[in-house]
């Protein structure tokens, strides 16, 4: 029996602990936001938070996760309104779409330990997080939007 | 005349076993009523639920998924599967019908009420430094917790070494019994710490490596040792991490379980801490912490840790931009975005890799297993996962962990990564 936290919501579930979490989270509980990538933890298209943490769903059992506060993108903002989502919509950020679940949440969480990223943090916090459609630059230019409009306006 | 030699030689056994017997057997206490848990006052209680907690007596005695102290948690040892006892105050199954006497002589000289030696896999050796005090402290919190009925399985030590009177023997060669005794040359907290790490905390149960008869080696005390598939790092000046474990660190680390320097508690150490020394009083935490900052030679260690915090820093860097090396894009792509700093100070919660104290130790296995496994919610950082890299073959963990130990440390590469990661596989979790 694993109990964990999702999107503020209690879960107890009686699945086998070893299923990864994000097939707990699509099939299961049935949030659809949070993408099946490559499997192996190297693309990042299933980040979520987990303790406010970005983690990849794909790798992590429901055992892991046991007692813990996960987060999707469907919780990021009760509107859907977080600053990293108003400014993927303002920057047009998206081409086909599919990673970008991963890359909100996982800029999100970069944004509580680099509230003022510079190229280089962003870069490497952000390269785990793959875009077959190469929007890599409004990506960038995003998370420094986002991370302005956050830190009121200061840069 | 042979026959006379042949009658000295039995005459010689006879008279050796009946000593050996003499010594060996201990009597039995007599059963007692299980005691009300109102004859206990409250204050008592509590303080052997803080003692209880140092000790992680929880962890060892109870079965995964099963009720709290109800034994038949397995110990692996080299000489077979020792399950540990129910301990609640189950009068049949448990230890309901002991009597205070009966358990202290069971922590203080490890013999069970019954008369029977018990193994050292119960660290009689450490609780044999408890004051009379607290072991009175501890017989009334285990004695106010719920009985359970369950017996353990039973022990797969084989035999003759599951005569239990063999234990004698091991005792005569290896356990001195007695009561914690100060450093009148060391500070108050120093010695409260040195009684808590030695006695109830057992610390060398783990970090002593063990001889071949799986006693400590006094010698060679808190120097290090394989323990659970996990290595238990050295706690003396030995300990390679490239930042002194100082008061200020250790504190933190055996309360939270996170030092910013050295990284988190994993394995065996993850329920060590969260479900035992992070309920202790602040003032015993920092006693543990002052004993090992001194056992570690913190001090002398104090200007080590600038360089250590700019050369981790600059390996931080390597990971920025565009990769060219395969190994630097495997850690750029599976790692920075957790473990990345970037500049000013360590962050606790995103572990830095050049200052862990897993890529130093001379041997890979707490790096492998971490990198297989994670970290679960429950270990290191409370509450936060590392997931595991299971899925990838062998020789990319091995590339992984080469990589690490080549671009944090300076130090001789490991031998055999790849053989090495498959091993710790079959392993399992």
């Amino acid at each position: 029996m694993t109990r964990f936290k999702i999107n503020g919501r209690q879960v107890t579930t009686d699945i086998d602990e070893a299923t990864p979490l994000l097939w707990v989270i699509r099939d299961d509980i049935g949030l659809t936001g949070t993408k099946f990538g490559c499997g192996i933890g190297l693309c990042g298209a299933c980040t979520v938070h987990v303790g406010g943490r970005a983690t990849r769903s794909c790798i992590t059992p429901l055992s892991a996760v046991d007692g813990a506060e996960v987060t999707t993108i469907e919780g990021l903002d009760p509107q859907g309104r977080h600053p990293v989502q108003q400014a993927w919509l303002a920057l047009q950020v998206p081409q086909c779409g599919y990673c970008q679940s991963g890359q909100i949440m996982q800029a999100a969480a970069m944004l509580k330990d680099f509230p003022n990223p510079t190229d280089h943090d962003i870069d490497a916090v952000m390269s785990g997080n793959l875009c077959r459609c190469m929007t890599y630059v409004r990506i960038r230019a995003a998370i420094k939007q986002a991370a302005s409009a956050m830190t009121g306006g200061a840069s | 005349m042979l026959k006379r030699v042949a009658i000295g030689l039995i005459a010689v056994v006879v008279v050796a076993a009946g000593g050996v017997g003499a010594f060996a057997w201990r009597p039995a206490i007599g059963e007692v009523t299980p005691p009300s848990p109102s004859a206990f006052t409250p204050a008592l209680v509590a303080q052997g639920e803080v003692l209880a907690a140092a000790g992680y007596c929880a962890t060892c005695h109870t079965a995964k998924g099963g009720a709290p102290y109800a034994g038949g948690y397995p110990m692996k040892t080299a000489f077979g599967t020792v399950y540990s006892s129910n301990i609640t105050p189950d009068a049949k199954t448990g230890i309901g019908a002991w009597s205070e006497a009966a358990f202290r002589r069971a922590m203080h000289d490890g013999v069970a009420r019954n008369g029977a030696h018990l193994f050292p896999a119960f660290p009689y050796d450490h609780f044999t430094k408890l004051s009379d005090a607290d072991v009175t402290a501890l017989y009334a919190f285990i004695m106010t917790r719920p009985a359970v009925a369950a017996t353990p399985p039973a022990n797969t030590v084989p035999f003759p070494l599951s005569i239990r009177a063999l234990q004698a023997g091991w005792k005569l060669l290896f356990f001195r019994p007695g009561r914690f005794q100060p450093d009148p040359s060391k500070s108050e907290a120093w010695n409260r710490g040195a009684y808590l790490a030695e006695g109830v905390s057992h610390c060398g149960a783990c970090h002593t490596p063990r001889n071949s008869l799986g006693a400590e080696q006094r010698s060679m005390a808190l120097s290090g040792a394989l323990i659970d598939n996990w290595i238990a790092p050295a706690l003396t000046s030995a300990n390679p991490s490239p930042a002194p474990w100082d008061e200020t660190e250790l504190a933190a680390y055996l309360h939270s379980g996170i030092s910013r320097y050295h990284g988190v508690a994993a394995g065996p150490m993850g329920p060590v801490v969260h479900d035992g020394l992070s309920r202790l009083p602040g003032a015993d935490i920092q006693a543990l912490a002052v004993y090992f900052a001194d056992v570690g030679g913190a001090a002398a260690r104090t200007p080590s840790l600038t360089p250590a915090l700019d050369k981790a820093a600059a390996a931080d860097r390597l990971n920025t931009g565009p990769q060219a090396d395969p190994s630097a894009r495997l850690y750029t792509a599976a790692c920075a975005s957790c473990h990345y700093n970037g500049a000013g100070q360590p962050n606790p919660l995103r572990p830095d890799l050049g200052l862990n104290s897993a890529i130093y130790l001379d041997d890979p296995t707490n790096l492998i297993r971490v990198i297989l496994y994670g970290l679960d919610a429950k270990e290191g950082a409370p509450g936060v996962v590392m997931p595991g890299f299971a899925g990838w073959p062998d020789g990319e963990v091995a590339r992984l962990a080469a990589y690490l130990r080549a671009t944090r440390t300076g130090k001789a590469p490991w031998p055999d990564l790849e053989k090495k990661v498959a091993s710790i596989r079959a392993q399992g979790k």
